[in-house]
């Protein structure tokens, strides 16, 4: 397992966040996530516009055994949406926090980070699963 | 934990993400099950089959016996090592399990039935047996492969004892032959050429070592089930089960409905729906617009009925999502799915989507 990216941050369904420098976050799955799926063929993208819940279903990502949700790790709004993910949905799997990005939200509320997890936290989350 | 097979160290050490399956512990993939597939497709690639339950029968009367069991009559297996696919059914006419029975003399047969439904399986056969006298005896201190791909028999070959390797390389389709402890079939679950090889547990690590060294690659039970589906062979279990008639499951070419005077477990309970028109219809889906089916969505055709998914996934070979589906009787090639709320369009398509590395349907 790669090491995690330490500018991130966790939620224990497996979505990382990146705060951007204009105030919005960039939302994904982690390589754990994206490797526990296999290989991704589709990926079911919301609206831009869309609003959405801390926890709410945003995506749905298939790998040829599953269908998962992803969740929106914070509440927001969806901002952009990862088109190229539409024809090549594998770029999840080869590059989960860089061209795999999956959505980008604007903020309904100042970002709590409190309410999610640490690089370090998150890396204890996939110890404790591994044991 | 459940059983491990002869070859449960070798998918470790391959790297094998192993998973329950029927009590078993098998690898689903060793690191892409799509990767898995198209080696398949277009080159080799071996399974660990060993969970899958042998059963040799013997005795004078065998022949009667399979002749009662078994939807499909194995009357129609005259030379050594035939083989034949059929299902066996309950007396309401449902599928207890579907089984490859091979033809070993005329008072002796064998069996190869699903690893999940084995100790109903293994119940019902016996209970069946006793009024014919037939002695029931399986197999579990063998190992199984099947090595299956277009280079599969190419590369396998090395592995056989040389004594038995030409008339291996000679087995036509569906015909298996004993080759010394060893037991080689030209048969399959995946649309491709092949070999599944029975042998005794001790020589499973050696056999592995040597395909893979040889370049077949090791394959999961994912990949397994992504192959079959595009060969639109059906799964125990989810394509049908006992509640099902093999009419229904796309399986009336295991029937064999003649000679009609004779008496298999299930016949007059298919019989009485062999004719009716309110019989479903058991057919493949080209999914036309994005996404992926799934075993179990809804299968909407407008103004006649409803149906369902038995097996839906995505097709590796084809880039598009494929399923097998039971559906309400009508003529009509064009229906939709349910997918999380929204209705997906598919077009019925005639089956196998794919064999021997190519595409058979319109895309």
């Amino acid at each position: 397992m790669s090491e995690l990216p330490g500018d991130l941050l966790y939620t224990n369904d497996h979505e990382w966040l990146r705060r951007e420098s204009d105030g919005s976050v960039t939302v994904g799955i982690t390589d754990h996530a994206a490797t526990a799926l296999g290989d991704l063929v589709y990926v079911e993208l919301p609206e831009v516009g869309q609003d959405v819940d801390a926890g709410g279903e945003m995506a749905v990502v298939e790998s040829v055994k599953a269908a998962s949700d992803v969740y929106a790790p914070v509440a927001g709004s969806v901002a952009a949406v990862n088109d190229d993910l539409s024809d090549d949905p594998e770029k999840i799997n080869a590059d989960p926090y860089g061209d795999g990005w999956i959505v980008r939200m604007t903020l309904a509320d100042a970002l709590d980070e409190s309410e999610l997890m640490t690089p370090d936290e998150y890396q204890q989350l996939l110890d404790e699963l591994d044991d | 934990m459940g059983s491990k097979t002869p070859f449960y160290d070798k998918h470790v050490e391959s790297g094998a993400r192993i998973v329950d399956f029927g009590g078993w512990d098998m690898p689903l993939h060793y690191g892409s099950q799509k990767e898995e597939h198209h080696a398949v497709r277009q080159n080799a690639g071996v399974f660990d089959v060993s969970h899958m339950t042998i059963v040799d029968l013997a005795g004078e009367r065998v022949r009667a016996f399979l002749q009662f069991l078994l939807a499909n009559d194995v009357a129609k297996l005259k030379d050594y090592g035939k083989a034949l696919y059929t299902s066996m059914l309950n007396e309401e006419g449902g599928v207890i399990d579907d089984l490859i029975v091979y033809f070993l003399g005329e008072t002796a047969y064998r069996l190869v039935v699903n690893a999940a439904t084995r100790e109903k399986d293994l119940a019902w056969i016996r209970r069946q047996a006793e009024a014919f006298d037939v002695s029931v005896s399986e197999r579990p201190e063998l190992a199984m492969v099947a090595v299956q791909g277009p280079r599969a028999r190419e590369l396998a070959a090395p592995c056989i004892d040389a004594e038995f390797r030409d008339a291996a390389l000679a087995l036509k389709p569906f015909f298996g032959m004993e080759a010394g402890e060893w037991f080689i079939a030209r048969t399959g679950y995946t649309g491709e050429d092949g070999w599944e090889i029975v042998m005794p547990a001790a020589d499973a690590h050696g056999v592995w070592d040597r395909l893979v060294a040889a370049g077949v690659a090791p394959a999961g039970l994912g990949a397994r089930d992504t192959l079959r589906l595009e060969a639109a062979m059906n799964l125990y279990g989810s394509d049908m089960d006992e509640t099902i008639s093999p009419l229904e499951a796309g399986l009336e070419w295991t029937v064999a409905w003649e000679p009609a005077d004779r008496d298999f477990i299930g016949r007059s309970a298919i019989e009485a729906l062999r004719n009716s028109p309110d019989r479903q219809r058991f057919v493949g889906l080209l999914l036309e617009d994005k996404g992926v089916l799934r075993n179990h969505q809804k299968v909407v055709v407008q103004g006649v009925g409803e149906g369902e998914i038995t097996s839906g996934g995505f097709s590796p070979t084809i880039g598009r999502s494929i399923a097998l589906a039971r559906v309400p009787a009508g003529d009509y090639d064009r229906a939709q799915v349910e997918v999380r709320g929204k209705m997906l369009n598919v077009r019925i398509v005639k089956t196998p989507f794919v064999r021997n590395g190519q595409v058979r349907i319109d895309v």
